[in-house]
């Protein structure tokens, strides 16, 4: 092949402190091609575009692009580079009009009106070749979320790009909007345009893509051409062919139901409709896993069971009506009623970085027996059992004294757990619990689970790790969009099944077998 | 009540509507370029002094008035350095710029005039002088129209006009120009215009400049206009009023202009009448201090329209993915 | 893990931004043409060497303890109450009421209510803007501003049209009763043939600051409150996740807050003036938030810097009485003080994380 690619990646590295969230990246992008990147969360794709757009500098490793060597210091060079990015957190001034957003940083004067005027030109133009209506004059915070990435889709040929990154672009969309973006990245691709599509969802790299990337742990793991592979291929190289944890485990006994969640329902601050319709019960001595790709309701639902979100429908707690608005429904209510919570984002939500271990172990419980029954906590009684929980959990190094934020992940991790088991809960709540966290103490987080499942206790899991979802549960449910989309037992399940619904396939045997 | 005290007291406001008026705009670039600043005070008072001590000592009151904005942008450069620079915490570093301005101010008219912390009374003409406009005397007589043109719009100091033709200045400015559009911006998602290519610490800089700059009239016009020099702590509050006129203006130039006649007016007529007396009730002078500082809590109570501040007001910009 | 170790940024860091302050403020001294160390022995002098030097020193310190409390109760809760200036007005207010219109009959009880009203007039005036920033989110820095404003005009229009004497033109109150003036260190400390702390308003209250240092002390590091207080300053979210309403600690922290500025009244109105002068507080509330920054909101580093500002503060007043160098020069070295170790901070800190991060290197 003779052809120049429009972005040549060559050994590109990059390092966060002792992580390296980018190792030794090449790839390759031919012009007027959707070429797709897959991979998990954390997998370090949103590292490698930002090196790309000037974000991050790449210790090592050089940026081609047209058959030609660039440096990339700032966006603005990416910028005279023609490349141009949407985040997958737009930015945009809210209330600017959409026509004022454009021109940001690419005024033609020190006047404004005919820049303006230009742009209006411009944007109509662009508005009939690619599908790409938004009102000009509207401000963007009267625009819905899919209009508001068509500005800065916008934005990006205003400046006239030639190479459109686009990071997790449907993690915000509505089926019909994604379907909307395709047909303009479709159209983009007609006039000889260069994409990249970030993604963790099989199903766009199979409709879109030309060819695709995976990548894993910061390493770009294969390139194929996606006409030569199918979405199990794919899944497969996304998660490796890594060995499943083995958990030893017996057969659950699940018994009487513990938490019944009916018809649950969440709006949130923006008032998008986050939960809709949850229902869903966790039985005395089982794991009950949530399978889904993040952000489509999970931590919503552990926020609202963890007593902090507003919510309606109902949730029973051993067969009693929890309250979900009123002055009960907060954590310490919670905790009262034997719920336990190892919530999803340990850093600000599970532990007090800046707070001792000690001073954590109690986080939550600080009104319960744990700090004495005094006007004064008893410290002294705090330092020993935090001590003796951290022995219990090996967490290392085992100094109470030591602040949150001097532990590992593994070892933060491990003093929430052990806070939160230690507790005896009914029910425990728990939120990724081996993420950011090494292999040895994954084992040993799995083996403290389902301990506490073989006391009888109810557990309800969220990971977006499907492997840790399909050793650990004893039942799956998949979450897609703020609904379960389906129950699954996992000997009679699949990890492509799981993925397909995860991406909201509902007949995923249909379209694996078909 | 007769034309003529209204028209004392109307004149009596655009002069205390005057130094708020700068101070409150001055404030409003700072401010939608999301620096906060409650160092306005400092930098206006140490203008007063700066500007009053060189007009005296150089006899050319322009030359007091470069001083003046000269020190104010110190100032602004020590307050830029420290919020945008070094992303410390804005709050705290106006609360330690008015102090600093408090207290130089104060040591060196001491050391310098050895007046009791005062600079002496500047010369009638080595100050700003009241300008007539054209056909004043002439229109005199005119009822009605006549006094308010010839005694309340005409026979203010050139700074008073400059602080009035700021406010369509500065709307233009921020509506109209490329610089306003990225001041604007960067107030309220500095990401947005950082992933546009356009440099967040520049913006902010200039933004803390023209404050300075602004400020620094303002301190020159207490100091060379309304009154004959400077004396300490002559500010007396007024930055803080200028703060609350552009809470209360919602961070408008226009609505600007309007919060600080109003507050001009009250301090006007606190000064005029002391009590008022509205039949049998009294209203003391003391509520008339106090009502621009009332009027600006129940506004960001949110109880007569939210006031809602540049978004990323008081946070240094960190750059995030 | 930390880019240098925990002691170096609590205890290094404000050293070296102090160290930076006072040497600019000898810079400051030299400009004006007098000598720094001349003038640091007559501030030794003047606040150091005598018990009538010390006594005014404690006067001072106490004030500032009780402010300097006040803003890192605040602190600890991320919240910056710039209002202390306004509540201690109000709490003299509070002081004045109690002292001239309840007949005490000893200044022990006399004390106990002034105390007790001191704290509640002080928590008042902060109630208002911590209910705003807690219910509607209206910016508690502005909010506390305006409301020294309007404490000053409440204050004056209470003293002159309703507290003052008749035929005075002072807006004062009255003196307070002889029964409620409290013992000074003078007469707490003198012998018979030996007079201490001559005509220094340091009084008892001081004791009553160093009980509110030991009483902040246990109320952040011991109280279920002050650990609930202390997360919400470091994490709302988690704060949220672990059942801690931000709208209950918002508030009771600036009760709390409010109630040790007002506390700052017993000292200067109760026991220096023995009445209530419009300006009693004399800027004290400001000084809190040097002390506070200074003291790194723990109560044992607020009791020294308050011990320090009151060492300036007497000092600088005999630097005045001796040479041309006004008391002005305090204002400077107080704000300083706020600028380096509150808005520069990072500035000291950069350059200190890079030399421990390369002596780290060197080690490994």
């Amino acid at each position: 092949m003779t052809e120049t690619a429009a972005i040549e990646l060559k050994g590109i590295s990059k390092a966060f402190g002792p992580v390296q969230a980018n190792k030794d990246i090449s790839i390759k992008v031919m012009p007027g091609t959707i070429h797709g990147i897959i991979g998990e969360n954390g997998a370090g794709k949103s590292t490698l575009m930002s090196i790309l757009y000037g974000f991050y500098k790449a210790d090592r490793g050089e940026i081609w692009i047209n058959g030609k060597k660039t440096e990339i210091p700032d966006s603005q060079a990416a910028i005279a580079a023609g490349i141009g990015m949407v985040f997958q957190h737009f930015k945009l001034v809210q209330n600017f009009s959409v026509l004022e957003n454009v021109i940001l940083g690419a005024e033609d004067g020190a006047l404004l009106r005919p820049s303006l005027n230009k742009a209006r030109g411009v944007l109509k133009h662009l508005a009939e070749e690619y599908e790409l209506q938004v009102d000009p004059e509207a401000l963007i915070e009267d625009l819905s979320v899919g209009h508001q990435q068509r500005v800065e889709i916008l934005k990006a040929l205003y400046r006239e790009a030639d190479i459109l990154i686009l990071d997790e672009p449907t993690g915000v969309l509505t089926p019909a909007e994604a379907d909307h973006l395709f047909r303009i990245l479709n159209g983009l691709r007609e006039e000889g345009k260069t994409i990249i599509l970030i993604t963790h969802k099989l199903r766009e790299i199979m409709e879109i893509t030309d060819t695709v990337s995976v990548m894993r742990r910061g390493e770009m793991t294969a390139t194929v051409k996606t006409a030569e592979t199918n979405p199990e291929q794919l899944a497969e190289l996304m998660v490796g062919r890594k060995v499943l944890l083995q958990v030893d485990k017996v057969p659950a006994k699940p018994a009487e139901p513990v938490l019944e969640v009916s018809n649950l329902r969440h709006i949130d601050e923006d008032g998008v409709e986050r939960l809709k319709g949850i229902d869903l019960t966790v039985r005395a001595g089982e794991i009950v896993g949530i399978a889904g790709v993040s952000g489509n309701g999970q931590s919503e639902l552990m926020h609202v069971l963890g007593g902090y979100g507003h919510a309606t429908g109902s949730i029973k707690m051993n067969g009693q009506e929890l309250d979900l608005t009123g002055k009960h429904s907060d954590g310490r209510s919670r905790r009262d009623r034997g719920i336990g919570h190892v919530p999803e984002d340990r850093h600000h939500e599970g532990l007090i970085l800046n707070f001792s271990a000690w001073e954590n172990s109690v986080f939550g419980y600080h009104h319960g027996p744990e700090t004495g029954s005094g006007m004064l906590m008893d410290i002294k009684a705090m330092k020993q059992e935090a001590q003796a929980k951290m022995d219990r959990f090996d967490v290392r190094p085992p100094h109470p004294w030591l602040a949150a934020k001097n532990f590992s992940g593994g070892n933060q991790q491990k003093i929430v757990l052990a806070r939160e088991i230690e507790r005896n809960p009914d029910l425990l709540l728990i939120g990724q619990p081996t993420r950011g966290v090494d292999i040895g103490a994954i084992e040993f987080i799995h083996q403290q689970i389902v301990q506490l499942r073989d006391a009888g206790k109810a557990i309800l899991l969220v990971s977006v790790e499907l492997d840790e979802i399909m050793s650990l549960s004893d039942r799956i449910a998949v979450m897609f969009d703020g609904q379960i989309m389906g129950e699954r037992l996992p000997s009679e399940t699949d990890q492509t099944e799981l993925g397909l619904l995860m991406a909201g396939v509902t007949n995923p045997k249909e379209l694996a077998h078909g | 009540m007769d034309l003529a005290v209204i028209i004392q007291v109307l004149d009596s406001s655009i002069r205390l509507s005057t130094p708020l008026l700068l101070a409150c705009l001055a404030g409003l670039f700072s401010e939608r370029a999301g620096i906060f600043d409650i160092g306005l005070e400092g930098k206006m008072l140490i203008s007063a002094f700066a500007s009053a001590a060189f007009a005296f000592t150089t006899g050319n009151v322009w030359i007091g008035l470069m001083a003046g904005i000269g020190a104010s942008l110190a100032l602004s450069a020590i307050h830029g350095l420290a919020s945008i620079t070094f992303r410390g915490n804005q709050l705290i570093s106006g609360v330690a710029l008015n102090f600093l301005a408090s207290g130089l101010t104060v040591l060196i008219a001491q050391n310098w005039f050895k007046q009791g912390g005062r600079t002496p009374t500047i010369p009638e003409e080595q100050r700003f002088q009241d300008i007539t406009l054209p056909f004043a005397d002439a229109l005199r007589d005119v009822p009605v129209f006549g006094p308010i043109y010839s005694d309340l719009i005409s026979g203010h100091s050139a700074l008073a006009y400059i602080a009035f033709l700021m406010v369509p200045l500065t709307w233009w400015v921020l509506f109209r120009t490329r610089f306003g559009l990225r001041l604007r911006a960067v107030g309220e998602a500095p990401d947005a215009v950082d992933t546009a290519g356009v440099s967040v610490i520049g913006l902010r800089f200039a933004a803390v400049g023209t404050c300075g700059v602004l400020c620094g009239i303002a301190g020159a016009y207490l100091a060379t206009s309304l009154q004959a020099g400077f004396v300490k702590e002559m500010t007396a509050g007024r930055g803080y009023i200028a703060l609350a006129a552009l809470i209360f203006a919602k961070w408008r130039p226009w609505y600007a202009l309007m919060a600080c006649l109003l507050f001009g007016f009250l301090q006007a007529v606190a000064l005029r009448f002391q009590n008022i007396r509205l039949g049998d009730f009294v209203i003391p002078v003391q509520l008339m201090e106090a009502l621009p500082y009332i009027l600006t809590v129940v506004i960001l109570a949110g109880f007569v329209g939210k006031a809602i501040p540049p978004r990323a007001g008081g946070e240094p910009y960190v750059k995030e993915r | 893990m930390d880019k240098m170790p925990a002691w170096a940024d609590a205890v290094l860091v404000p050293l070296i931004s102090v160290f930076l302050a006072a040497a600019i403020s000898a810079l400051v001294i030299l400009s004006i043409g007098e000598n720094p160390l001349n003038a640091f022995s007559i501030m030794v002098e003047g606040a150091l060497s005598s018990s009538r030097g010390i006594g005014y020193t404690l006067y001072y310190a106490t004030n500032f303890i009780f402010t300097g409390l006040a803003v890192a109760v605040a602190f600890h809760a991320r919240m910056f109450n710039i209002g202390g200036e306004g509540q201690a007005m109000i709490g003299g207010l509070g002081v004045a009421l109690v002292c001239l219109f309840i007949p005490w009959p000893h200044w022990s009880l006399a004390l106990l209510g002034a105390t007790v009203i001191a704290a509640l007039f002080g928590a008042a005036w902060a109630y208002i803007p911590a209910f705003l920033q807690a219910k509607r989110g209206s910016h508690i820095v502005i909010t506390t501003i305006m409301f020294n404003f309007i404490a000053f005009s409440l204050l004056n229009y209470v003293l002159v049209n309703m507290l003052k004497p008749q035929g005075s033109s002072d807006p004062a109150t009255a003196r307070f009763p002889e029964a409620t003036h409290l013992p000074t260190f003078q007469s707490m400390f003198s012998t018979a043939d030996n007079v201490m702390f001559r005509n220094a308003p340091a009084n008892v209250t001081f004791f009553i600051a160093l009980l509110a240092c030991v009483a902040v002390y246990l109320l952040i590091w011991r109280t279920r409150l002050g650990y609930e207080l202390r997360s919400f300053g470091q994490s709302e979210t988690a704060a949220v996740y672990a059942g801690i309403s931000p709208v209950k600690i918002t508030i009771v922290a600036m009760l709390i807050s409010g109630g040790l500025a007002g506390l700052m009244a017993l000292n200067t109105t109760m026991g220096e003036a023995e009445r209530l002068v419009l300006n009693a507080t004399e800027g004290a509330g400001f000084i809190g938030i040097a002390v506070a920054l200074m003291g790194r909101s723990h109560p044992v580093g607020i009791l020294l810097a308050a011990l320090l500002f009151g060492f300036l503060y007497q000092g600088g007043t005999e630097l005045a009485f001796w040479t041309s160098i006004p008391t002005q020069l305090i204002i400077v070295i107080q704000a300083l003080v706020i600028l380096f170790t509150g808005a520069l901070d990072n500035m000291v800190r950069m350059p200190l994380e890079k030399i421990f991060l390369n002596i780290r290197k060197g080690d490994a």
